[in-house]
């Protein structure tokens, strides 16, 4: 589904990752580990398009189409999402008002008819109880005023309804509780088909426990440096990166 | 800039006029050396040999911006009496000043001394128009005024006067327009008396044109127990400004003075307020909000006096202003200048760009990026917006927006 060959990106003449490589298939799913600065976020914003990176080499092809050349809508449109890290306040936005936007102009842009009002709400409805956000959260101004927890579950309820083929969540786990994390991930794992693909990237073990990866990799220093089945995980949270660092010579 | 125009022939008290002269004989036009016009140039006035002129327009259709209303038109300050309508609602009377005898224009409040914008108007007044609600009148149709320029450097020196009866509720509406013109100005003047207990709204938009230019002063007292509402909408305009003096003269009085502006081109727009609170217990209200794109300047200069006596005043007033394009400038300066001791008032001023992380947010969820500013600047100025009750305003607000920026705002605020 998507596949990122030697991808150098920098911000501010300061190079950040450094020939990254990875191949998602539909059907998959991945966690994307690594110490604080690596570069997990670099590599979500680099994908989503934001505009304050500069590619200076490399390649991402999603199912057959050059994503860097992209603008971040069309991307979007494309069927990929991004769960922020720190997802942003809009005051005075409201939730579901740009939602609807988002869906029609998707709509449009697959040449397909917008969704009615009535058919809108419904998913809404839907959505909304599946990652247990409350419906008047649901049509307030987005993200304003969450708390943390909030602002994740806002993530996943934007992806239900959005429906993405690709979806990659940045650190959707840190800050949960338990419960907000049973919540989140049954989102997850209540969209996932053989059709799509989840990137998650986390510091914790534990969210793996709920939404099992096929694949873990060792983002460090802006590379993929390992990768290994789900166990790789456990293996990383009790001994930490130091023994990656030795593995890989530094 | 005065020759070729012939002084008014409306039936103005004498003194008055020949204070307006006297005014036009000693004054120059204002320069940025004075403090009231530090961002606003208006050298260009003077350049240019403008006339009277009386036109007509087809049709008032693209101007009408309440569909049932009591509706007045005028074409470069004259009177059109075939685009008017001939029936006067209950308890009103409304009269163009050019059919009024002598002694019916009451005596005016405005300042004439050294105010050249207002000896102009008041020497060689066009015409205008007298609204007098009765006492206890609940005017239940908007009032309409609609002014158009129209022509090659057309003068229209305009007047509107309202006295709200004691008791009284009524809305108007007035719209300034441009049609074919060039070089053209406006330049108004208004003449508010708010009585006891009564309650007034204004709701103003303008919508002229980016080589017109538009100078208004509106002098409003309020008598006590009154509401006096006044939004304004500016939207297109070369030069534009707005002097908004307001003076609370009876207790227990509410004010509110909004004002949405959505600048682009070489606009500049230059909101100027005073409220001037003499007595206790009341309230003014004051929001501005801007948005100013390409290379256009937005000025706001609101001041609160509060007076000695006037005790337990709570006065607000804030102005934002988003800027769109690197070029695009704002001037603002709100002003509170208290003389008594036990009030609550508040002013700020905030000048920003939309937030790029916010819209990055917006274009990753599949908005255009057109959308998405879009989006941002509805949410920003929402908030002035809503304040404006008369939803055919509102929606003719949300027709020039679309017209003007091809910005579809309605959706949003129906949902
Ligand atoms: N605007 C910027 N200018 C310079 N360096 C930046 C800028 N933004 C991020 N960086 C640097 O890029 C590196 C990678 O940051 P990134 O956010 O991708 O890390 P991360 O792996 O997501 O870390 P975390 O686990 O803390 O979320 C860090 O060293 C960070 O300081
Ligand atoms: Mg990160």
């Amino acid at each position: 589904m998507i596949t990122i060959k030697n991808l150098h990106a920098s911000i501010n003449g300061k190079e950040i990752l450094k020939g990254l490589n990875l191949e998602v298939k539909a059907g998959e799913v991945h966690a994307i580990m690594g110490p604080n600065g690596a570069g997990k976020s670099t590599l979500a914003s680099v994908l989503a398009g934001r505009s304050d990176y500069e590619i200076t080499e490399g390649e991402v092809d999603f199912d057959g189409i050059d994503l860097l050349e992209m603008s971040p809508e069309d991307r979007a449109r494309e069927g990929l999402f991004l769960a922020f890290q720190y997802p942003v306040e809009i005051p005075g936005v409201s939730n579901i008002n740009f939602l609807r936007t988002a869906i029609n102009e998707i709509r449009a842009y697959k040449g397909e008819e917008p969704m009615s009002a009535k058919e809108f709400m419904a998913t809404v409805r839907e959505k909304s109880a599946l990652v247990e956000l409350d419906a008047k959260l649901a049509s307030r101004s987005v993200n304003e005023g969450f708390s943390g927890g909030e602002k994740k579950r806002n993530e996943i309820f934007q992806m239900a309804m959005l429906e993405p083929k690709l979806a990659i969540l940045d650190e959707t786990d840190s800050g949960l509780d338990i419960d907000a994390l049973r919540i989140v991930a049954k989102g997850v794992n209540t969209l996932k088909t053989d059709k799509n693909a989840t990137v998650v990237i986390t510091h914790y073990q534990r969210l793996l426990d709920h939404i099992v990866p096929d694949f873990v990799h060792v983002l460090y220093d802006g590379k993929i440096v390992k990768t290994g089945p789900k166990e790789l995980a456990l293996e990383l949270e009790e001994k930490g990166y130091d023994w990656i660092k030795e593995e890989i010579g530094q | 800039m005065l020759e070729g125009l012939t002084p008014t022939s409306i039936l103005l008290d004498e003194k008055e006029l020949s204070l307006a002269k006297n005014t036009l004989a000693t004054n120059q036009l204002p320069t940025t050396r004075m403090e009231a016009w530090k961002y606003t140039r208006v050298a260009k006035l003077g350049k240019t040999n403008y006339r009277s002129s009386e036109e007509t327009i087809e049709s008032l259709d693209a101007y009408r911006i309440a569909a049932d209303a009591t509706t007045f038109v005028f074409v470069n300050g004259h009177f059109s009496e075939e685009l008017s309508s001939d029936e006067m609602p209950e308890g009103v009377s409304i009269s163009p000043l050019s059919s009024c005898m002598e002694g019916e224009i009451n005596s005016s409040n405005l300042v004439l001394e050294d105010e050249i914008f207002t000896a102009l108007n008041t020497a060689f007044l066009t015409d205008g128009v007298l609204i007098d609600i009765e006492a206890k009148a609940i005017i239940e149709k908007p009032i309409q005024i609609i002014h158009l320029l129209k022509g090659e450097a057309a003068l229209s020196n305009f007047k509107t006067i309202i006295n709200a009866g004691d008791f009284s509720k009524a809305g108007i509406i007035q719209g300034f327009f441009a049609e074919d013109a060039n070089k053209a100005f406006a330049n108004v003047t208004s003449e508010i008396s708010v009585g006891k207990n009564a309650f007034l709204t204004i709701d103003k938009i303008q919508y002229e044109a980016e080589n017109t230019s538009h100078i208004s002063t509106e002098q409003v007292s309020q008598e006590k127990d009154s509401t006096f509402t006044i939004n304004t909408i500016t939207l297109n305009g070369g030069l534009v400004r707005n002097n908004l003096n307001i003076e609370v003269i009876g207790e227990n009085c509410e004010t509110n003075l909004n004002g949405t502006y959505l600048l682009k081109g070489k606009q500049h727009v230059d909101n100027h307020t005073v409220v001037d609170h003499t007595v206790p217990n009341c309230n003014s209200n004051e929001l501005y909000k801007g948005v100013i794109d390409d290379q256009a300047t937005a000025v706001f200069n609101g001041k609160v006096f509060v007076r000695r006596d006037a005790q337990k005043i709570n006065a607000f007033q804030s102005n934002g202003n988003v800027l769109m394009s690197d070029n695009a400038t704002v001037n603002s300066k709100p002003e509170l200048e208290i003389y008594a001791d036990d009030v609550k008032c508040s002013h700020g001023s905030t000048t920003g760009q939309l937030d790029e992380e916010a819209v990055f947010y917006l274009r990753a969820r599949g908005l255009s990026e057109k959308s998405a500013r879009k989006l941002m600047v509805s949410a920003f100025i929402g908030g002035a917006l809503d304040k404006i009750e008369n939803k055919d305003v509102l929606k003719y607000t949300y027709k020039l927006l679309k017209e003007r920026f091809a910005w579809d705002f309605e959706s949003d605020f129906n949902s």
